[in-house]
């Protein structure tokens, strides 16, 4: 037993500072994306997901120039950057698609100038790889009440408007004639995806982030579709994937003899995708077990 | 500026930037900005494992593109497309990243996948660039038609005989063949600006297609010398010339579309029903232009 304890958990895992600080924010921050992934998920917005972590990612790079915390960078342009997406956004997807991907360009190409800046003028070498692909072990717990305090403000937005935004999920017209404001009420939730990405972006990387806001919550819909099941369901997902995607990486580095272990973001990723295809798996076994169960129950009748 | 070395790269950039506009047309008319944009984006992971196994860069492109396209056509027959999508790239970038973490030299090389090094062309780059580019140009044309109608009118398309998963499948397979040609080239982020932004302005200053072809490719063209130019006097990267000049093109078409729709509106709605050329299921150009602005408009436009 102490042996296999030993095999899983590799010497060190529960002393290690940088495994506590990972594993508390990974899993504060994988549980936020699972609730607000739901509703991007829901309201076809993974594209503007995507494009916010890009864009993240900008800020990320322009914070190394001024010398200030990345997280204070993603922040800031994503939640810019949704307000820019949401104003000139048209309200049909394909109008939607185009103008997320134009504000996505845009950003990208100033995320160039400033990465080129920051190889340039400081010495920070390192920064494309700190921003794109996600600093999970280096995170510094003096983040931690920053990293709180966005969670708080994401999942506040959607508790407050819960029933609004399901109503104008589900249906935009249901939405407008139960007297839900569509338009403040899609700006907002876009601003809650906009700070959920800027979270994913600080453990996962600014490229990979949509993996946690899209993957978990899109896994949960095919389990369920009671709104309230699949939020846990897509927290849960969420939280064992970021968890067992640290465990692996930091035991990675006892498996080859390079010395090097292998990126947080390529376990967590994997562990997501494969809890899709699970899902997805199950959920359809599931839909022709009922459908058996309906057409027995129909049989006898007929 | 067009000394020996910068002739390569003006001439690569021209091939880009042609392929870009025609492919693009198709891309915006499609509405698939996402898969246009999540397939280079995916791809570069391809270029960073075939680094590390020391294969030629755009044999790893072409297999990751490739497979990414198939993994977004088998998912996306399950699942929402978006959905499909966004899941296929999250895995190519997943390998991507842990390629990199195997290679040695990497900040750099990361940078210039993304970002292209497109002042750094060889002679051996262009007739591969050259050649791709000439094989989806002329794919383009082979589908032109059913590609068109199953874009514009998909049920019109099916009743014709043109499956629409099928052309899906056949397109997403050309925007594969255009990354991979440009993306050692100009990088990821490049490739997809120039497909999204000219065919946007192109696309609303016209809506006859050949013609919105034709202009979407020399705005690209203009577009990409431009930024070359700029690039080369002020030393910074040409990813951000070429990725705000889309935005400022988008963002003059729509200035003309809005400019255009008032003055429509203005002379007593003269150009209702049937003015569109095209464009039916395309959104913005689409029959009845000014009658958006009226009783058609959707509940959430009327909100506000």
């Amino acid at each position: 037993m102490d042996h296999l304890l030993h095999a899983i958990f590799e010497p060190g895992f529960f002393g290690s500072a940088p495994v506590h600080v990972a594993l508390l924010v990974g899993g504060v921050v994988a549980v936020v994306c699972g609730i607000v992934g739901t509703f991007t998920v829901m309201r076809g917005q993974s594209y503007a997901a995507h494009g916010l972590g890009d864009i993240s990612a900008t800020g990320g790079s322009g914070s190394f120039l001024i010398g200030i915390s990345p997280l204070w960078g993603f922040a800031g342009f994503s939640v810019m950057a949704a307000g820019i997406m949401d104003m000139i956004g048209v309200r049909r997807p394909r109008g939607r698609d185009l103008a997320t991907g134009i504000v996505r360009g845009a950003g990208l190409g100033l995320a160039a100038l400033f990465l080129y800046w920051d190889t340039t003028r400081t010495s920070t070498t390192g920064a494309p790889v700190t921003i794109l692909f996600g600093p999970m072990f280096t995170l510094d717990s003096s983040i931690i009440p920053a990293i709180v305090a966005f969670s708080v403000a994401a999942v506040g937005i959607v508790a407050v408007l819960y029933r609004p935004l399901l109503l104008s999920s589900a249906s935009t017209e249901l939405g407008v004639v139960r007297g839900v404001h569509v338009r403040i009420t899609g700006a907002l939730c876009l601003a809650a995806i906009g700070l959920a990405v800027t979270l994913s972006a600080m453990t996962i990387g600014a490229i990979l982030s949509t993996a946690l806001i899209v993957g978990p919550a899109a896994a949960a819909l095919r389990l369920t579709s009671r709104p309230g099941l699949v939020m846990m369901w897509s927290a849960l997902i969420g939280l064992g994937a970021t968890w067992l995607g640290v465990l692996l990486a930091y035991d990675s580095y006892y498996w080859s003899s390079s010395g090097r272990a292998w990126p947080v973001s390529f376990f967590v990723v994997t562990l997501v995708m494969i809890s899709y295809l699970l899902a997805q798996w199950l959920g359809g076994r599931t839909a022709a077990r009922s459908r058996n169960r309906e057409r027995a129950a129909c049989s006898p009748a007929s | 500026m067009f000394s020996g070395f910068m002739i390569n790269t003006w001439a690569a950039a021209t091939i880009v930037a042609v392929v870009a506009g025609v492919v693009g047309f198709f891309v915006v008319l499609r509405g698939s900005a996402f898969v246009a944009d999540a397939l280079p984006t995916g791809a570069f992971a391809g270029a960073a494992g075939a680094s590390l196994i020391g294969v030629n860069t755009l044999l790893g492109l072409g297999a990751f593109s490739l497979l990414g396209a198939l993994g977004i056509g088998l998912l996306g027959r399950r699942a929402r497309h978006d959905v499909a999508v966004a899941l296929a790239l999250v895995v190519m970038l997943g390998l991507g990243a842990l390629f990199l973490s195997f290679t040695v030299e990497y900040a750099p090389e990361i940078y210039s996948l993304l970002f292209g090094e497109v002042l750094g062309v060889s002679v051996n780059e262009i007739a591969p660039v050259a050649a791709l580019g000439a094989v989806c140009i002329v794919a383009i044309g082979v589908m032109y038609r059913p590609l068109m109608l199953s874009s514009v009118m998909p049920e019109l398309g099916e009743a014709r005989g043109v499956r629409a998963y099928r052309m899906e499948m056949c397109f997403l397979v050309v925007i594969a063949l255009a990354t991979s040609m440009a993306l050692p080239v100009v990088g990821a982020l490049l490739i997809f600006s120039l497909m999204i932004g000219p065919p946007a302005a192109a696309r609303s200053v016209t809506d006859r297609p050949l013609l919105a072809i034709g202009l979407s490719v020399v705005i690209a063209l203009v577009t990409v010398w431009t930024a070359i130019a700029v690039s080369y006097h002020t030393n910074w990267p040409i990813g951000f010339f070429v990725g705000t000049f889309a935005a400022v093109c988008y963002a003059a078409g729509r200035g003309w579309t809005a400019l255009r729709r008032t003055r429509a509106v203005g002379s007593a709605g003269s150009g209702g029903p049937g003015t569109g050329g095209f464009g039916t299921g395309a959104g913005r150009l689409g029959p009845g232009r000014s009658g958006e602005v009226g009783p058609s408009a959707e509940p959430g436009q009327v909100l506000t």
